[in-house]
């Protein structure tokens, strides 16, 4: 039970339950099913890319570029599909998306694993590379007529059901692939001897070399994964915008990267759970979405962010530091 | 007849221009402790990776188990059952103690996926062979530095480990921490384990060692039974120097008070401190870890400002609230963990040492020139003995104790009345430490007053004029130190309670 508490994942599923029950009280509208469906809808691209950041996390890096790479991925699928006149599946975007994730994410990694360089710096530069890449010579105008297949995807949904005001609501079928990701990526972390390297990666390299595992193959992995990852969410983003807009999702690395933080991943490495994660992606997207309902002017809504990352982190930080403390002294 | 597990024989090593090892010999024996001593860069670091696999002799042949070759590749010295615990234990501190310790067999099967319950089983087993009782769920980075090694042990003992070669495995550890792990090693020993302990701590090494080999210049220089040698003899072959051995009678010992202390009191540290110290003394301080030793001098320098209770310098009462108040009446303080409070690692040793004078070397408008810079330390590097090729190496590339002579010198740069030395020879090896305490006695010559705050008896009563016994934050006694050695000093402070 004590162990239970201690726990961030507790913390923060505690915080989110509060969170919801005031914003329920003040404005019932929120705990509609429809915007439960919406919550969820918009959880799924953050989450996606949160997911790929946990990975990197965990292995002691830190990727900024992967919102560049899902634009990238995102636009580029757009253009191509419209370019060739597909009207088959969305699977095919998906599938070209990740592929071109995918390569980008490896881009990323034959710097960090073959030259050794700060991870930071190169997903950085590499962030910028893309941007400047595909807004330079792709385009810049906003797609508005997406491929077929993605016009479909996008309004699929289950659990459908009417409302009194005779509009129908449903769950929107990208959050599956969300599920899919957080199901896939926790097996990885925690049933896979590749996801157990990880860790050992991020809690202390050398070890982990001495010990046998392939760093830079894992490493290979690690960006890849970002990349495939980031190029799906990229896809799902269109589709819920219903366009491929090139200036889209660069600029929110920093809430992601907010949320998995929050859901208890360590900065530093080593450190960070599926569950966390999924957790931190929630409570940033309730606050995000929802704090409207309050009449709570947007600005404001970045405070509460803000106030919210630091209180659960540096209470999760202290209650750590102390407990290794009282170790230190018998 | 002893059964010969490894031998080294006539390897020899070099790096670039430097010669690590030359016509080195060892064996390692079934059942027998051996300890390899010498100073830092004596080729201990070296001889252990040639064992291990890490690194291949120029010259030279390595027999294990009857076979001989020219060198061992990593792999083929596991399977031959040799194991190194290194100085940072290689273990995972984010994950369980259960993972660290299961990992490397996991991974040497080959394993895919993860089998919690297999890790579980390995580790049970790991545990048991050493009649360990760590909580096999606790992450390792909460476990203390004893425990961690013995989580190393444990991981080594896994692999059915014939040699276990230890570097430096008792730096870190408390006294009774030691004494655990030597109950530890003595039982590995006794059922056939052979074990190379790599120590420069000479009281430890004459304790558990049945042979020692000695190592300077990556030569042997002295190899043989435990019982045969001496502290002394330790001391000649690994430094090629004879140790002096008594305190130098400073002339100036009976100078002027250079810092007296009345009743100064630290609620939950400690209470009614009052002592002085004169100019061209030098004053130890011991006790416990947590009798109040550390505070006392933290207090002195500012850093934890005393409730009350008076702290005069050269006759003058002064308030000390602040580091700086403490530096600009003369102290200077030389911190326990010198890496984490005295030095600026990633810094150069120049800049090391002007620091906390900086504004004395300034010309106008506060720059600072660079060659002026150097003149003004070039003297200091020879005068400390500092061994380093330039004085734009950062600190943290050198050995602790050269280290240790930065900081030192540091302070001596702001000609301070006061020094307040805590633990300043803690991990530095008998050369330098020897080098230290010369200095820090010619320093006590030319008039600074002196208080060394330590552990080691035998550096309080060969160093020190007069020691100070705390206890629960008090000074429960004092003692002269002509005519005392340190089993007579251990003997007297066992008597009060308070060491052993």
């Amino acid at each position: 039970m004590r162990k239970l508490l201690q726990r961030h994942e507790f913390f923060l599923a505690t915080i989110t339950l509060m969170m919801i029950a005031a914003i329920g009280l003040a404005n019932p509208v929120f705990y509609s099913l429809s915007n439960l469906f919406d919550l969820c809808k918009s959880s799924t691209v953050v989450g996606l890319f949160a997911l790929g950041v946990l990975v990197v996390l965990v292995s002691g890096g830190i990727d900024v570029s992967f919102a560049a790479i899902g634009a990238f991925s995102m636009y580029v699928t757009s253009r191509t599909l419209l370019a060739l006149d597909f009207h088959g599946s969305a699977v095919i975007a998906f599938l070209l998306a990740g592929i071109i994730g995918l390569s980008l994410g490896l881009f990323n990694a034959v710097f960090v694993a073959f030259f050794r360089l700060p991870t930071l710096i190169v997903t950085l530069g590499s962030a910028s590379l893309f941007r400047g890449l595909l807004l330079g010579f792709i385009g810049t105008t906003i797609v508005n007529n997406l491929p077929e297949g993605m016009v479909r995807f996008s309004k699929l949904t289950m659990w459908n059901s009417t409302l009194a005001n005779g509009t129908t609501t449903g769950l929107s079928w990208s959050f599956l692939l969300f599920v899919l990701a957080a199901l896939l990526v926790g097996l990885l972390l925690q049933r896979t001897m590749l996801g157990r390297g990880i860790y050992a990666m991020g809690g202390n390299l050398v070890a982990a070399e001495r010990a046998g595992f392939n760093i830079r193959r894992r490493q290979l992995f690690i960006y890849g994964f970002v990349g495939l990852l980031s190029g799906v969410a990229g896809i799902v983003h269109a589709c819920t915008m219903r366009n491929a807009n090139p200036f889209d999702l660069v600029g929110m690395e920093l809430n992601v990267i907010a949320a998995v933080v929050l859901g208890g991943a360590g900065i530093t490495g080593g450190r960070g759970t599926v569950l966390g994660t999924v957790l931190g992606v929630f409570l940033i997207v309730t606050i995000n979405n929802s704090l409207i309902l309050l009449d709570v002017p947007s600005y404001w809504q970045k405070v509460v962010t803000g106030l919210v990352i630091l209180v659960s982190t540096g209470i999760t930080a202290r209650s750590r530091a102390q407990r290794v403390r009282g170790v230190g002294l018998c | 007849m002893r059964q010969e597990l490894v031998a080294v024989n006539h390897v020899s090593k070099h790096f670039g221009g430097v010669q690590a090892l030359r016509d080195v010999s060892v064996t390692l024996y079934r059942g027998e402790i051996r300890c390899l001593v010498g100073e830092n860069g004596c080729g201990k670091s070296t001889l252990i990776k040639i064992i291990a696999g890490a690194l291949q002799p120029d010259a030279g042949e390595i027999v294990v188990g009857g076979k001989q070759c020219t060198h061992l590749e990593p792999m083929e010295a596991i399977r031959a059952g040799i194991q190194v615990i290194y100085q940072d234990f290689s273990l995972f501190p984010n994950l369980t103690v259960a993972e660290n310790l299961a990992i490397n067999t996991e991974l040497e099967r080959g394993a895919r996926l993860v089998n919690w319950r297999n890790i579980r089983r390995i580790a049970t087993e790991a545990m048991r062979k050493l009649g360990g009782d760590i909580d096999l769920g606790k992450t390792v980075g909460e476990l203390s530095v004893a425990d961690k090694q013995l989580v190393a042990i444990s991981k080594a003992l896994l692999h059915n480990a014939k040699v276990l070669i230890m570097d430096e495995p008792t730096t870190a550890l408390t006294h009774k921490e030691v004494k655990t792990l030597f109950r530890i090693v003595t039982d590995l020993k006794q059922r056939g384990m052979s074990i190379l302990f790599v120590n420069h701590k000479l009281q430890e090494i004459l304790e558990i060692g049945d042979t020692i080999t000695v190592l300077r210049n990556g030569q042997n220089v002295a190899e043989g039974e435990a019982p045969q040698f001496s502290h002394g003899d330790l001391v000649r072959h690994m430094t090629g120097r004879q140790l002096q051995n008594r305190p130098v009678e400073t002339a100036a010992s009976g100078g002027a008070t250079a810092i007296k202390v009345t009743g100064l009191t630290r609620k939950g540290a400690f209470e009614h401190i009052s002592f002085e110290v004169r100019a061209g003394e030098i004053v130890g301080i011991t006790g416990l870890l947590g009798s109040g030793r550390t505070e006392l001098a933290l207090s002195l320098f500012g850093l934890e400002p005393a409730d009350s209770g008076s702290i005069e310098i050269g006759g003058q009462v002064v308030r000390m609230r602040s580091v700086r108040d403490a530096i600009r009446a003369g102290i200077a303080y030389v911190p326990e963990d010198r890496l984490a409070e005295g030095a600026f690692a990633e810094q150069s040793i120049e800049r090391n040492i002007v620091i906390s004078g900086l504004s004395s070397f300034a010309r106008l408008a506060g720059w600072i020139s660079p060659t002026h810079l150097r003149r003004v330390v070039a003297p200091w590097m020879a005068n400390l003995r500092i061994q380093a090729p330039s004085a734009r190496m950062p600190v943290a590339s050198l050995s602790g104790g050269n280290q240790q002579k930065v900081v030192l010198g540091r302070w001596l740069a702001t000609q301070a009345k006061v020094l307040i030395l805590n633990g300043p020879t803690v991990g530095i090896d008998v050369g330098a430490k020897m080098d230290v305490h010369a200095k820090i006695q010619e320093l006590a010559c030319k008039g600074m007053a002196v208080v060394l705050i330590s552990d080691d008896l035998r550096e309080l009563v060969e160093v020190c004029g007069r020691i100070l016994v705390m206890h629960r934050g008090r000074i429960v006694k004092e003692f002269q130190t002509t005519g005392c050695d340190d089993d007579g000093l251990a003997a007297e402070l066992g008597c009060v309670g308070i060491v052993g």
